[in-house]
C-alpha cells in the first residue's frame, strides 16, 4: 500500500509521522521524501546512499542556421520560453515547461530537445536496512517542482516493487500542484494537523483540495490539546477518523530538535506510532463505501 | 518605499505570527499574504474586503466529446499524463493539465477546446493594522507564481496611490515558483527559523534562494530555547556568511493564546515575546532602510 503524509500548513508534523511509520512499519517499506524544495525526512532517518541521478527537464536548443523565423514555435509556447523577434530566435530554458511543443510543430527541425537540470533523485536505506529510502532535491533557483516529483515517484515505484515494499510519503504543504502530485500515488492520504486556528484552517483547505482525488483520508492530530478548534466536530461531520492523537509534549519537540526518530528516542511514543500503522492498514483494507449506499431495508 | 518579505524555507517556523505582529508595529504599511495555497495572515487581520476579482491565468485543454475520433495522439503527446481514455475518446484530467496548448495545436479533429482558466480569487481588503492584498489560489491549481506577481503588482500600486511607506509581505514555505515570485525585487527578506535540523537545513537553502536573485537576507530565531546548542551553530553560521541575525525568541504559548484569540501577539500585552518583538522590529527598520538605501 501506499500512505501519503500531507497537511496543508507547514511545520505541523509531517516528517515526524513519515519516519515514525516507516520505522515502526512491520515488513518491507520505502519512505519517500516529495518535499523536494525543503527534504526533512533524510535529517532524520539519516540513510546510506546507494545511489543519485541529475532529474531533468527536456528544453529546446535552436539551431538558428535552419531558423526560417516563421514563429510558429512562439505561437504554440504558453510559457513564453521561446521567441522571434525579426530574424532572432531567443529560447529561454528556465522558462520552460517541457512540453516538447515547439520542438514538434518546427517545420525546419531547427530545435532540438536539450536538457537543464531540475534537482537530483536520491535513493538508499536506513534502519540497518529495513527502510528503503527515496527523496528528490530541488536545484535551489529551479522553480518547477513537479516533474522533479514524478521522476522521484518513477524512481520510488521502481525500488518498491521488486522488494514488495509498502510506501510512505512525505508530502510537501500547501494545497496547489506539488501537494496535489504527492498524493496522488497514494492509497491513503494521512493529514496531519494541530488544533490551532491555523493549523485546522489549512487543514480544511488541504481536505477540500483532495476530495477531488476520490480518495481515503484519514487524521492525525499532532500537538493535542493545544488550540481548541472544533477539529473533532469536523472530522465527525466529513467522516474523516482520527487515528492517533500525538499530545503537546516537551520531549517530542527535544528529540524532534535532536534529530531522533521520535518514536525510536521514546518508548510510549513507538507504541503510540505502531498502533497507528496498524490502523493506517486497517482503513487501507477497509471496503470503501458504495458512492450512493442503498437505504438499509 | 521598502519592500520587507517574511519567508521561512520550513513551514511552520512563525512566519505569519511574527508577521503580523510586525503589521501592528509598523501602522503605516501595506500588508500582503503571499502564501497563496494556505493563506493565514487573513485569520489574524479579520479583513473587511473591499474588492475581489478573479484570477484569471492560462488555459486548460477541454475535448468535446462528440467530435472526438479516438486517434489517440493528444495521450500521445501530452508530457504530464493528463489525456485519460475515456469511452471511445479521450478526456484531460483538469489537475493534471498544464495548459501547454500541444494537445489542442495537433488535434487533427480540432475536437479540443482551450478556454482561460480560473485559478482562484484575489482581494483587496482593509484591516486594523493598514490595507491587506491577498488571494486564494482555487485547490490543486497551477500558476502560483503568476498570482504571487500579481498580488505584489497590486500592493506596489496602492501603496504608490495612498503613500504608504513600507509594503510587509508574508511568504510561503519552501524554495519553489511561489517564493521566487515573491522574492523578486524585494528589497529584503527576513527568514524565520528555528533550531532543529529541519529548520537549519531549509534556512540554508532559502538563504541561498536569497543569493540567488540578490536579496539581502536576515534571520530571526524562533523557539530558540528549544536547543540552544543548535540556536548556537545556526548564529555563528550566519554570522560566518555574512547574514544578519535580526533576533531571537523563545518558545512561548502566547503566540498560540493570541493566535486564538485572533489577535498579534503584540495586542496581547507589552511584556515577554511582545517586548522582544517590539525591539526585533526597530532593529528590522533600521535594517530595511539601509538595504534599500544600498539598493
Amino acid at each position: 500500500m501506499i500512505v501519503a503524509v500531507a497537511s496543508g500548513k507547514g511545520g505541523t508534523g509531517k516528517t515526524t509521522v513519515a519516519s515514525c511509520l516507516a520505522w515502526v512499519w512491520k515488513g518491507p517499506v520505502l519512505a519517500v521524501d516529495l518535499d523536494v524544495e525543503e527534504p526533512n525526512l533524510h535529517l532524520f532517518l539519516k540513510p546510506r546512499l546507494d545511489g543519485r541521478r541529475p532529474a531533468t527537464l527536456e528544453v529546446p536548443i535552436a539551431d538558428e542556421a535552419r531558423c526560417t523565423f516563421c514563429g510558429a514555435c512562439a505561437d504554440l509556447c504558453q510559457f513564453k520560453a521561446i521567441t522571434v523577434l525579426g530574424s532572432v530566435l531567443l529560447a529561454f530554458p528556465e522558462m520552460c515547461h517541457g512540453c516538447g511543443g515547439c520542438i514538434a510543430v518546427c517545420p525546419q527541425g531547427a530545435l532540438a530537445p536539450g536538457s537543464r537540470e531540475l534537482g537530483e533523485v536520491l535513493w538508499g536505506h536506513a534502519g540497518g536496512g529495513r527502510i528503503g529510502f527515496c527523496m528528490g532535491r530541488l536545484r535551489v533557483g529551479e522553480a518547477l517542482s513537479p516533474p522533479l516529483m514524478r521522476a522521484v515517484i518513477a524512481q520510488a515505484r521502481e525500488l518498491a516493487l521488486p522488494a514488495g515494499a509498502d510506501v510512505v510519503i512525505d508530502a510537501p504543504p500547501g494545497t496547489s500542484c506539488p501537494a496535489i502530485q504527492a498524493v496522488s500515488p497514494a492509497d491513503l492520504i494521512v493529514l496531519v494537523t494541530e488544533p490551532t486556528p491555523f493549523g485546522f484552517h489549512d487543514f480544511r483547505l488541504a481536505h477540500e483540495a483532495f476530495l477531488p482525488l476520490g480518495k481515503p483520508m484519514a487524521v492525525v492530530v499532532n500537538r493535542a490539546g493545544l488550540g481548541g478548534e472544533d477539529l473533532h466536530g469536523y472530522c465527525r461531520r466529513e467522516n474523516l477518523p482520527i487515528l492517533a492523537e500525538i499530545p503537546l509534549d516537551r520531549r517530542i519537540a527535544r528529540a524532534y530538535a535532536k534529530g531522533d526518530v521520535v518514536a525510536a528516542a521514546l518508548t510510549d511514543l513507538h507504541a503510540l506510532f505502531e498502533r497507528l500503522a496498524d490502523r493506517i492498514r486497517g482503513v487501507a483494507d477497509a471496503p470503501r463505501p458504495l458512492p450512493e449506499a442503498a437505504p438499509h431495508a | 518605499m521598502p519592500e520587507l518579505l517574511v519567508i521561512s524555507g520550513k513551514g511552520g517556523t512563525g512566519k505569519t505570527s511574527l508577521t503580523a505582529a510586525f503589521a501592528h508595529l509598523a501602522r503605516e504599511a501595506v500588508l500582503c499574504d503571499l502564501d497563496v495555497d494556505a493563506p493565514d495572515l487573513h485569520i489574524l487581520l479579520a479583513p473587511e474586503i473591499e474588492a475581489r476579482e478573479d484570477f484569471i491565468s492560462g488555459h486548460e485543454a477541454v475535448i468535446d466529446p462528440a467530435a472526438c475520433t479516438g486517434c489517440g495522439q493528444c495521450a500521445e503527446r501530452c508530457r504530464f499524463g493528463a489525456v485519460v481514455a475515456e469511452g471511445a475518446g479521450c478526456r484531460v484530467d483538469p489537475l493534471k493539465c498544464e495548459g501547454c496548448k500541444v494537445c489542442v495545436h495537433f488535434c487533427p479533429a480540432g475536437a479540443i477546446a482551450f478556454p482561460a482558466r480560473r485559478c482562484g480569487e484575489w482581494y483587496r481588503s482593509r484591516t486594523r493594522f493598514g490595507p491587506l492584498v491577498h488571494a486564494r489560489l482555487l485547490p490543486g491549481a497551477e500558476n502560483s507564481g503568476r498570482l504571487v506577481a500579481l498580488l505584489r503588482e497590486k500592493a506596489r500600486e496602492l501603496a504608490r496611490s495612498a503613500g504608504y511607506r513600507l509594503i510587509l509581505a508574508d511568504g510561503a514555505p519552501g524554495i519553489g515558483c511561489p517564493v521566487i515570485s515573491s522574492l523578486s525585487g524585494v528589497d529584503a527578506a527576513v527568514v524565520v527559523t528555528e533550531p532543529t535540523p529541519s529548520g537549519i537545513h531549509d534556512l540554508e537553502r532559502v538563504i541561498g534562494l536569497c543569493r540567488h536573485f540578490r536579496v539581502p537576507a536576515g534571520v530571526i530565531v524562533n523557539k530558540a530555547d528549544l536547543a540552544p546548542e543548535n540556536t548556537a551553530s545556526l548564529k555563528s553560521w550566519a554570522a560566518a556568511n555574512g547574514i544578519a541575525c535580526l533576533g531571537e525568541l523563545g518558545y512561548d504559548d502566547r503566540f498560540t493564546a493570541a493566535m486564538i484569540r485572533r489577535q498579534a501577539v503584540t495586542e496581547c500585552g507589552d511584556d515577554g515575546p511582545a517586548a522582544e518583538l517590539r525591539r526585533i522590529w526597530d532593529r528590522i527598520q533600521e535594517w530595511v532602510t539601509r538595504q534599500a538605501r544600498a539598493a
